[in-house]
């Protein structure tokens, strides 16, 4: 079979079933707020949601991957442009950008201007040390993990702490072999 | 440059225009959120009623919101004073903002004065669910009841909501009745205003 072209983020935001963004919106406030309830600490809060984030991005690769004929990328360069390009946009129906990347191309910056988390939010004082979206950072991780790449995943820019965008900074730890014969063929 | 002349800065959130609404989200964005809810608050208690117990107390937060967003947006401020219009308001301009569409139908009781009914074939927080046997008769939909019940406690009509199960002859899976008890308070005036 002749290799299918990748689809544009676009065109699979276009296609697939949508709800409206504020039922989402306020759906996860309420459950940062239930954490912040339940847990008491902001640090807790921030780990808790990373882990929500990575549970999600493991079982949303393979939905990723289905819809969008992405082939295995060639470099991490490659990847970091596929997610803010096509992932942000098939899921979450905004565009990222790609910046800052360092020397060697293991690290760089994926930029989000628009943000459907963060309508309607605003940290009040004892809350300054959350991180409100760190399921985004999760969800890279675990998705990233899964085809093969640790990735270290930390917050640059807060529009919620008066920055003036989203900025993710994702740093390649490891690239994992993949290991053959794979276990599914077992 | 990149968020140059974009994202403009506001010191608070209420000097931020408020969006129309139209924006979306991949339904299996909200699914794996929706996902996650659960499964966290199933580590946090130890029995069904719990569970529900802590779906509807989310929900409840996400109905408060609704209602004050879709009054400034949808009608100038104001809202529905009476029983009927607070219930089509729930029925049918709620659902249409959150879940795209009026619910299926809305009944009221025929038991009880103080019963309405919004049933849903499918519920949208229910559609990627299954049931475990063990779980017995839990309801997903519990979400959906708090949010129902946090919309009607903000706007003065304190109830209580929960979410059912109800099978339909002939179909696989049972459509979701989302039942509405209205506190004597509620009726009383109601009587009154005539």
């Amino acid at each position: 079979m002749a290799p299918v072209a990748p689809r544009s983020g676009d065109a699979i935001f276009a296609s697939v079933d949508r709800v409206n963004a504020e039922l989402f919106t306020l759906t996860y406030g309420a459950i940062v707020r239930q954490l912040l309830t339940d847990l008491e600490e902001v640090e807790e809060v921030n780990k808790q949601l990373d882990q929500m984030g990575y549970n999600i991005g493991i079982r949303l690769v393979d939905e990723f991957l289905a819809k969008s004929n992405v082939s295995s990328c060639v470099d991490f360069k490659e990847t970091a442009e596929v997610i803010a390009k096509v992932g942000f946009k098939m899921f979450l129906g905004v565009t990222a950008s790609v910046t800052n990347w360092d020397a060697d191309g293991t690290c760089c910056s994926i930029v989000l201007e628009d943000n459907p988390l963060v309508d309607f939010v605003e940290l009040p004082d004892n809350c300054q040390g959350l991180y409100y979206c760190n399921i985004l950072s999760g969800v890279i991780r675990g998705a990233l993990e899964m085809v093969s790449m640790k990735t270290e995943i930390t917050w640059a820019r807060d529009m919620l702490r008066g920055d003036d965008a989203f900025e993710l900074q994702v740093k390649l730890i490891k690239q994992v072999p993949e290991e053959y014969p794979y276990k599914d063929d077992e | 440059m990149i968020g140059v002349g974009k994202a403009k800065q506001y010191s608070n959130v209420l000097d931020k225009p408020l969006s129309k609404g139209k924006q979306e989200v991949s339904l299996s964005a909200f699914a794996f959120l929706f996902s996650e809810l659960v499964q966290y608050n199933q580590t946090q208690v130890d029995n069904i009623a719990e569970l529900e117990r802590r779906l509807e107390d989310a929900g409840y937060s996400v109905g408060a919101r609704v209602l004050e967003l879709l009054c400034h947006r949808d009608k100038g401020n104001r809202r529905d004073t009476r029983l009927l219009g607070i219930l089509s308001f729930v029925h049918t301009t709620v659902w249409k903002v959150l879940f795209g569409k009026a619910a299926d139908s809305l009944e009221k009781g025929t038991e009880h004065e103080d019963e309405y009914m919004i049933s849903e074939k499918e519920l949208l927080v229910n559609r990627f669910i299954s049931i475990p046997k063990d779980m017995g008769t839990f309801n997903c939909g519990a979400f959906v009841a708090g949010i129902v019940r946090g919309v009607l406690d903000s706007a003065g009509f304190p109830a209580v909501v929960t979410a059912h199960f109800v099978p339909i002859e002939g179909q696989q899976r049972p459509r979701t009745t989302i039942l509405i008890k209205f506190a004597e308070e509620v009726l009383r005036r109601e009587a009154r205003l005539g």
